[in-house]
This record gives C-alpha cells, sequence and structure tokens, in this order.
C-alpha cells in the first residue's frame, strides 16, 4: 500500500497568469458552464505495453476522467471530441486558436504521455483559447499504476487555475456499505474514490459499523463498531488494517471525529444514559471530559482552527446547535429557528457550519454562519442527515434513505453530493447501498 | 379481521362487518396514545403475564404508566429469578440523526433500568445497550412503524 503516495516529481513548466481571460466563478450557481475541450492525451510511440495496463487507451481514458471530474462540478461543460480540431500531439504543441474557439471552446486541455522503465511520465497545459495563451502546464512521474490519480490530479490543477479555489478530485470517500432488508442491515466500512472507481471494503460485516471519518492529515479513521456488542469509537489505518478501541470507556462511545490537527478524537460518551463529550489525545491517552450535562450532547466537530466546537444538544428540550470553546467555556446556543437540528460540521474553510434540520416531517440540509445567522437551506427530502465536506469547502456529501413500504420494501440509502450554492444535486454512485460518507483531504497536497 | 360465519341473514351480515370493520380502524388508532405505541403486535413476553418492552414518544425516553406497570411486572418477574441477568435493548424510530438516535436509545434502556432498579433489582444484573435507529422491529415507514420502534427490550442473557 505504500505506493498510494505518489512517488511524485512535479515541476512547473510555465506559469502565464498574466492577461488570462477566463474565470470560474464558484461563489454562486453556475448556470452558464465554461465550455472546455479536454483532447485525449497523446501517447509516446516510444512506449511500452503492460500486462494489466492498456498503454495505448491510457491518453484517452485519463482524458475521459478529467472530463467526469470536470461535469461533475457543474461548472465546466466539457465538448464532444467528435467536434475536436486537432490531433492530440499537435494541439499539445501549439493549438490553432482560433479553430478551437470556432467549435465554441474558451479552455483547451492538452497533454502526453510516456510509459517507459516501469514509469509513467505524464505533461499537460491547459490553454486559454478566448486569450490564445498557455494558463498552467505540468509535468509528473509516477507508477503506470497510479494513472487514475494522475488523471484527478491534472483536475485538481485546472480546477484550481479556472476557479481560484483548492481542487478536490484527489480525494476518496469513505462510507458504511449497507445490503440486507431493512431490519437486518449488514452495514461494511467502505472507501472508493471520489469519483466512485476502486471501492474496497474494510470490513467484514459480521458486526455492526456506523459514522466512520477520516483524519484530516493522515489515512486514518475513526469509526463506531458494535465489535462484541460493545459500541465503541474504534480507530482505523487504512494504510496497514490495524485496528484499536479509542481509550477505555465503561459504557458506549460515539459520534467521533478528529480534531484538525488529527491528534485528537472528540466524542460522546454516554454514562449512565447520560451522553457527553469527550477528547482523548491519541498520543498521551490523556481523557478530556468536555460537557457535563443532563442532557444529549453529542455530533461534536471543531472548527478549523481548533478552538471551538460545534455539537448537538436536547437541553433546551429538542435537538439544537451549540458553539463552545474547545475547553467547553462559553456555550452559545446559535439555532433558535422553526424545526430542529442536528449533525454540526465546520466547513474547512471555518466560515460556515453545515447541518441537517428536521421541520414538519420532511429532512434538510443546510449551512449557516458559525453564529448561526444567515441559514441557507439546500436540499430537503423524505430523510437525508450527515453532511461531510469537500476539502475546499464548496460540495457537501451526505446520504438519503427512501420511504419504506409495510414490509420494508422500496428502502434505499444512497449518498448525494450538492454545492454550498444548493444547485448541482447529484448522485453518488456507489456499488451497494450506501450511508454515514466522510470526504478525505486531498491526497496529494 | 375474522367475518361472522353466520350467513343466514344477509342484512345481518352486512351490518355486521360495518361494525367490525368500524372497530378495526378505531382499534389501529387506538393502539397509539399520545405518540405512544399501546397495542401487542411486536411484544415478546420474558414469562406469561410479562411483556419484555416498553414503548415511548417520539423523542422522549419518560415512562408511561403503562411502561411502568410492564416494568414492575419485569421486576417481580427478576426478582423470582435471581439468578437471571438481563440486557435492556434502546431503540429510536427512523426520524431522526443516526448519533442523536444512538444517545436517545441509551437514554430509553437506562430509563428502563432505573425503574427497575427503584423496584429492587440490581444494576448488576442489568446491562444496556443502545442500537439508536439500527435495528427496527417494524421497518416499515409508517407512524404506527414508529411507535412500535421507539422501545426498550429486556432479553435474557442468561
Amino acid at each position: 500500500m505504500k505506493k498510494f503516495f505518489l512517488a511524485l516529481t512535479i515541476y512547473f513548466i510555465s506559469i502565464n497568469s498574466l492577461f488570462a481571460l477566463i474565470k470560474v466563478d464558484i461563489t454562486r450557481g453556475n448556470l452558464d458552464p465554461l465550455p472546455i475541450a479536454v483532447s485525449p492525451l497523446h501517447v509516446d510511440i516510444q512506449s511500452v505495453e503492460l500486462k494489466d495496463i492498456k498503454v495505448k487507451e491510457l491518453g484517452n481514458n485519463i482524458s475521459s476522467i478529467i472530463e467526469k471530474n470536470f461535469k461533475s462540478t457543474g461548472l465546466f461543460n466539457p465538448l464532444k471530441k467528435e467536434a475536436f480540431v486537432q490531433k492530440p500531439d499537435i494541439a499539445h504543441l501549439k493549438p490553432r486558436f482560433e479553430d478551437w474557439r470556432l467549435i465554441k471552446a474558451q479552455a483547451l486541455v492538452t497533454g502526453k504521455l510516456l510509459v517507459k522503465d516501469g514509469k509513467l511520465k505524464v505533461e499537460f497545459r491547459l490553454w486559454d483559447l478566448t486569450a490564445a495563451k498557455e494558463m498552467t502546464a505540468l509535468a509528473f512521474t509516477t507508477t503506470p499504476s497510479n494513472w487514475r490519480r494522475v488523471a484527478h490530479i491534472i483536475s485538481d490543477k485546472i480546477y484550481e487555475r479556472l476557479t481560484g479555489e483548492r481542487g478536490y478530485f484527489d480525494t476518496r470517500i469513505i462510507y458504511v456499505s449497507e445490503s440486507g432488508p431493512k431490519s437486518e442491515r449488514v452495514k461494511k466500512l467502505a472507501i472508493m474514490d471520489q469519483d466512485g472507481a476502486n471501492t474496497k471494503y474494510l470490513t467484514l460485516g459480521n458486526e455492526l459499523v456506523l459514522t466512520p471519518r477520516f483524519n484530516p492529515t493522515n489515512q486514518m479513521i475513526t469509526y463506531l463498531s458494535y465489535f462484541r456488542n460493545m459500541p465503541r469509537v474504534y480507530l482505523l489505518d487504512i494504510e496497514t488494517g490495524r485496528q484499536e478501541v479509542v481509550g477505555n470507556f465503561p459504557g458506549m462511545t460515539f459520534a467521533p471525529r478528529f480534531s484538525p490537527d488529527g491528534k485528537k478524537i472528540i466524542m460522546s460518551f454516554a454514562e449512565d444514559g447520560n451522553s457527553d463529550i469527550y477528547t482523548m489525545d491519541l498520543e498521551t491517552r490523556v481523557v478530556e471530559r468536555i460537557t457535563n450535562h443532563s442532557s444529549i450532547d453529542t455530533s461534536p466537530s471543531f472548527s478549523p482552527d481548533g478552538k471551538y466546537i460545534a455539537f448537538n444538544s436536547d437541553r433546551s428540550g429538542l435537538q439544537q446547535l451549540y458553539v463552545m470553546r474547545s475547553d467547553g467555556s462559553n456555550v452559545k446556543r446559535i439555532t433558535f429557528g422553526k424545526g430542529i437540528y442536528g449533525t454540526p460540521v465546520w466547513s474547512p474553510r471555518g466560515d460556515l457550519i453545515a447541518f441537517t434540520k428536521m421541520r414538519k416531517g420532511r429532512f434538510y440540509i443546510g449551512v449557516m454562519r458559525t453564529d448561526g445567522s444567515g441559514e441557507r437551506l439546500l436540499t430537503e427530502n423524505y430523510y437525508q442527515e450527515a453532511p461531510s465536506w469537500s476539502p475546499n469547502g464548496r460540495v457537501l456529501v451526505f446520504y438519503r434513505e427512501t420511504k419504506a413500504g409495510s414490509k420494508g420494501e422500496g428502502f434505499s440509502a444512497t449518498l448525494w453530493s450538492i454545492d454550498i450554492t444548493g444547485y448541482n444535486e447529484r448522485k453518488l454512485m456507489t456499488k451497494t447501498d450506501a450511508s454515514d460518507p466522510s470526504w478525505s483531504s486531498l491526497l496529494s497536497k | 379481521m375474522t367475518f361472522n360465519k353466520n350467513l343466514k341473514n344477509i342484512l345481518l351480515v352486512v351490518f355486521a362487518t360495518l361494525i367490525l370493520s368500524a372497530c378495526s380502524t378505531a382499534k389501529k388508532s387506538g393502539d397509539i396514545e399520545g405518540d405512544v405505541y399501546t397495542g401487542k403486535e411486536t411484544v415478546k413476553y420474558l414469562a406469561s403475564g410479562v411483556p419484555d418492552r416498553v414503548f415511548f414518544a417520539t423523542n422522549k425516553s419518560s415512562l408511561t404508566t403503562a411502561s411502568r406497570a410492564t416494568l414492575r411486572k419485569q421486576a417481580t418477574f427478576l426478582r423470582k429469578n435471581k439468578k437471571l441477568n438481563v440486557t435492556i435493548e434502546g431503540h429510536a424510530d427512523e426520524r431522526g440523526t443516526r448519533e442523536y438516535n444512538l444517545a436517545l436509545g441509551e437514554r430509553r434502556a437506562n430509563a428502563a433500568k432505573d425503574y427497575l432498579m427503584t423496584y429492587g433489582i440490581s444494576g448488576k444484573r442489568i446491562t444496556t445497550i443502545s442500537y439508536g435507529k439500527e435495528k427496527p422491529v417494524n421497518p416499515a415507514s409508517s407512524t404506527l412503524a414508529w411507535s412500535q420502534n421507539r422501545r426498550s427490550v429486556t432479553v435474557k442473557v442468561n
């Protein structure tokens, strides 16, 4: 699994940001996505064939993944290849800008690759067709089996250049895979690339598992497992498969998340029926009690600077959202709207809290400022909850359940994503039913 | 629904059917009182006359009069069977967030445990576990199913 980390040598060929005319505004729903042509990467004829990878098709396959990534943002409109006006190798050297403009493209991605000596060398360029300029270019070398990640890294670089925001394509999503009838669901931890590829199952389904969350700094997961019928928070290293129970609590621990520096776990511990919030330092193993209240305190989430904690409590009678300092002082209720609120999750940008809202039998995913003002409901459904942020704070992934019939038939659980603008709601394709998604940080930083 | 099999008088049968169906609808809604399930459909028994579960109102863990009566029967049963230990499973319906429901199930299980303890059952004989919304007894998405799923169930462990 070590090779998972790219042996990545990146060097900039040139950056020409002056005089660039195209820029994608992602601060509002984009009703006019940018037309972009993604040329297949030219495969160098000196490339050698490999057993498990079709090298001749690699250029096409990489550009298809880039197109799919762009399409999924709702911000770009990848143009059909039939209309392309130049061969990949020639376009990569020097596009005929006026011809590409004729097919209404505003940006063009070109590239080439070489597979030789067990290495994959890739370079790509992004062209501003309106200004007739190269906007960015990059070349790197990695192992051929990493070719999908190459496509995601190129996607991230282009997204960053065109939007001014970090990308989120070279990422993974961990979730709970579900199967079986509704009253006897089998649940396994599963992980996949952000685009649904490379699904792997991390547990066998022998015990109930819930709410996996990524460490924002490495490849660790924290989740709730009913191993030996004792619901406890666990740590799992997805590189080594090693797992351990977190702390030595005499009752249920649940609702775990990592602190932004990845060094602590924050979670609820239920003692004599009452749930309060605790942290445990993963190095020193020191446990700290953060809340001490006779109400249910759960779903804690740190602010990205680690100074504050948002959480869910029913101390006012019904579930509402609260924010406090990370030592538990200065508790402030932030939701006063009609309805009840759960699952507050602090944006990695620090400016917003995503949440689940329940009102009159309907469920909403929304965002609000960290003081509770500016509530915006993004999507309404029969049942949905548990938003998780893309690492750039632009997209939320969450899960939805359908209404079941009298025998539980018609029930499904699926993953969805939506931009924080409220636009571009999309179903994520998973191999099984799925719930409790958590988005990783960028794998290459 | 059982129909009167005496078909000698058709008018009487029609009349009886009308009454029966009226009764049956009334009974359905009568199975939920103020949001709490009061029926017997899903109930199992620890012993004859000792129901294994009690039901709760939405988002609540307080025990109703009927629930307390059930738990007193469980306490009597446990006093008679001194070597028996139990686990109380707390459950929630599917209409809440997963994590809150885990906490709520825990609170419900402990509400039942605490009540048994006030009737002299040692806390050492009772463990609790919350399953939140993970193990519905009725998988339907209906008011009736949700009321049946908001429950704590006392299970023998030995």
